[in-house]
């Protein structure tokens, strides 16, 4: 790639010096990208600036909060009623948890359909992965921190999972509270930890674009880029195209901040913690909601927790279990109807997990959870030795210039 | 050091790699002194530790009814059993139990049971101590949050929790006057 020409003398001089500027041009204006890119493409950046929010928030929040088992309830209260423009900025703070998640979840769906985890992406994915875990652990413990009845609960539930380990579970735990109970020591290191989290997922984040910048973006189609004749330049092309979907999102979450900035929480966490009585009926932030139900699913506590975790660990190595050189679902018939299974199926524990476990729900439960695991252990594994692959166009740009008329003579993926 | 290759050097080198192993060895138990405090405060202090006792004086309490105190931040459950309570408890089979153990091997006075009111599961406090509460299939107390079935005695019977309710070390000061603790 060439030099680029900067004509600010400043600019030139520092870039002389450090070269960021020409970093920057590389990376966010030449960086050539895909030239098919749907809006689903989208949803990185979108979580990229979610981030961005939040951490910006959460400073702002950070200032006015009191991280005491006496003073925390009343301190988020104090926020809401008192400090100047603190319901705005607590409700942005809250209700981008949530979106934060959506986009996140669209963003790995999306990975999923047009196989964006495959060779040369694994490390890309696994990365992704483990945002994802950080991020459920922020949440979590941001969630407990402004100590209402859900806060309390939530994390005596959570932490209790650990207590299934054999023989060194109950040290865990107390090690965990920091006391016999969830208490101060537990706030307060909550507090701690999830004020830092952030900013080690933004270094993993920045791992998982160097990643990304490496092999540059999956595509609709899944084959690999043959030449400049199928990029175009991120700007100004994709800046412009993650500008107009930021409106989008932007209205949705405002929407939500602004008309129903308590629709995706719990009426319970306005009533303050109290260690003697657990509300009627527990349930955890939606976007843990089909973990839950896994959890609940497996009759046995230890089999419980191995299950919830191991739904996260199947990701991981979801690179190795996919046999398949086809990478987008396009090519891919019965794959493509068993992304959708799989999606519904995902959503199917969603509603379980905020049901009572008893009945009819304990029972679907079971089947979805047995049917997540299918899907990933022995779905993603066999499927390629059944299903038949339809042709794969030559390059990006041949199934548009050519119309309809795909090159069949391509029946597999061409090599690297 | 090591500028010819004759036998001499390959004694300096022994030596060398004596020299190296022994000083990351050092270096690593000076690392792992140094993490084990950054660990270990995150444990129980002093204070917490410091074991809080509670005394109940059970002499309101009448057949029937239940009271939860505090104890190191948690509930216990005290309750006065009726005799019919009593004879459930002691005459079921205990061998199809999940955690089996004798009704007498959990009461101190077999009118009064004594239990930290934690389920064993996941640490919701089970219902059944009030009088309109859900107490389950078998009478005692009933967890709501993932459905752990106790009977009159505390043990498990239905439910994913793994063992019964723990009773908490206690003792009788009187007939109706216990200390927790």
């Amino acid at each position: 790639m060439s030099k680029p020409k900067f004509n600010n003398p400043v600019v030139k001089w520092i870039d002389y010096r450090l070269p960021i500027f020409t970093f920057m041009d590389h990376e966010l204006n030449h960086y050539p990208t895909p030239k098919n890119l749907n809006y689903f493409w989208n949803f990185g950046s979108l979580a990229g600036i979610a981030l961005v929010t939040m951490i910006i928030t959460g400073i702002v929040l950070s200032m006015n909060y009191t991280a005491h088992v006496d003073y925390a309830f009343d301190s988020v209260e104090r926020i809401m009623r008192d400090v100047n423009h603190g319901w705005l900025i607590r409700y942005i703070h809250m209700n981008g948890a949530s979106f934060f998640f959506i986009v996140v979840f669209i963003h790995i769906f999306r990975g999923l359909y047009y196989g964006s985890y495959k060779a040369p992406r694994e490390l890309l994915w696994i990365l992704g992965v483990l945002i994802l875990l950080l991020m459920m652990a922020t949440a979590f413990m941001g969630y407990v921190l402004p100590w209402g009845q859900m806060s309390f609960w939530g994390a005596t539930v959570i932490t209790n999972l650990f207590s299934a380990i054999p023989v060194v579970g109950e040290s865990i735990v107390t090690w965990l509270w920091g006391g016999f109970s969830v208490d101060n020591s537990t706030l307060n290191r909550f507090f701690s930890l999830h004020f830092v989290l952030p900013f080690v997922i933004v270094g993993v984040v920045i791992l998982h674009l160097i990643a990304l910048h490496r092999f540059g973006s999956n595509n609709p189609i899944g084959i690999d880029v043959k030449g400049t004749q199928d990029t175009i330049p991120f700007s100004p092309y994709y800046t412009i195209k993650d500008l107009f979907g930021l409106g989008v999102f932007l209205t949705f979450f405002a929407a939500a901040v602004f008309f129903f900035p308590n629709f995706m929480g719990h009426p319970d966490n306005y009533i303050e913690a109290n260690p003697m009585v657990t509300p009627a009926h527990i349930v955890p932030e939606w976007y843990f909601l089909p973990f839950y139900a896994i959890l609940r699913a497996i009759p046995d506590k230890l089999g419980g927790v191995l299950f919830m975790f191991g739904a996260i660990a199947v990701l991981f190595i979801l690179p190795w279990l996919d046999r398949s050189p086809v990478r987008s679902s396009q090519f891919r018939p019965i794959f493509k109807i068993f992304f959708w299974v799989l999606v519904a199926d995902c959503i199917l524990l969603g509603y379980l997990g905020a049901m009572p476990a008893e009945g009819i729900y304990v029972i679907l439960s079971r089947i979805a959870t047995a049917y997540y695991f299918f899907h990933f252990l022995v779905l993603f594994p066999l499927l390629p030795y059944i299903e038949k692959t339809k042709p794969l166009p030559i390059s990006i740009s041949e199934p548009v210039l050519s119309g309809a008329a795909t090159a069949s003579a391509f029946a597999t993926r061409e090599k690297k | 050091m090591s500028k010819k290759s004759d036998p001499k050097n390959e004694k300096d080198d022994s030596k060398r790699d004596f020299l190296v192993v022994s000083t990351y060895a050092l270096a690593g138990v000076g690392a792992a002194s140094f993490v084990w405090p950054l660990i270990d405060q995150m444990n129980p202090a002093a204070d917490t530790l410091a074991l809080a006792s509670t005394e109940i004086d059970l002499s309101s309490l009448e057949e029937g009814q239940s009271i939860t105190v505090k104890w190191r931040g948690k509930p216990v459950f005290v309750r006065h059993r009726t005799p019919d309570e009593i004879k459930q408890a002691k005459e079921v089979l205990i061998d199809d139990m999940r955690d089996p153990q004798a009704d007498a091997d959990r009461v101190a006075n077999e009118k009064y049971i004594v239990l930290v009111g934690v389920c064993t599961h996941l640490g919701c406090v089970p219902l059944g101590q009030k009088t309109g509460d859900i107490k389950g299939q078998y009478g005692g107390w009933f967890c709501p949050c993932h459905g752990s079935h106790y009977d009159h005695s505390g043990r498990i019977r239905k439910g994913p929790a793994p063992t019964n309710l723990e009773v908490p070390s206690y003792k009788f000061l009187s007939d109706t006057l216990i200390r927790i603790g």
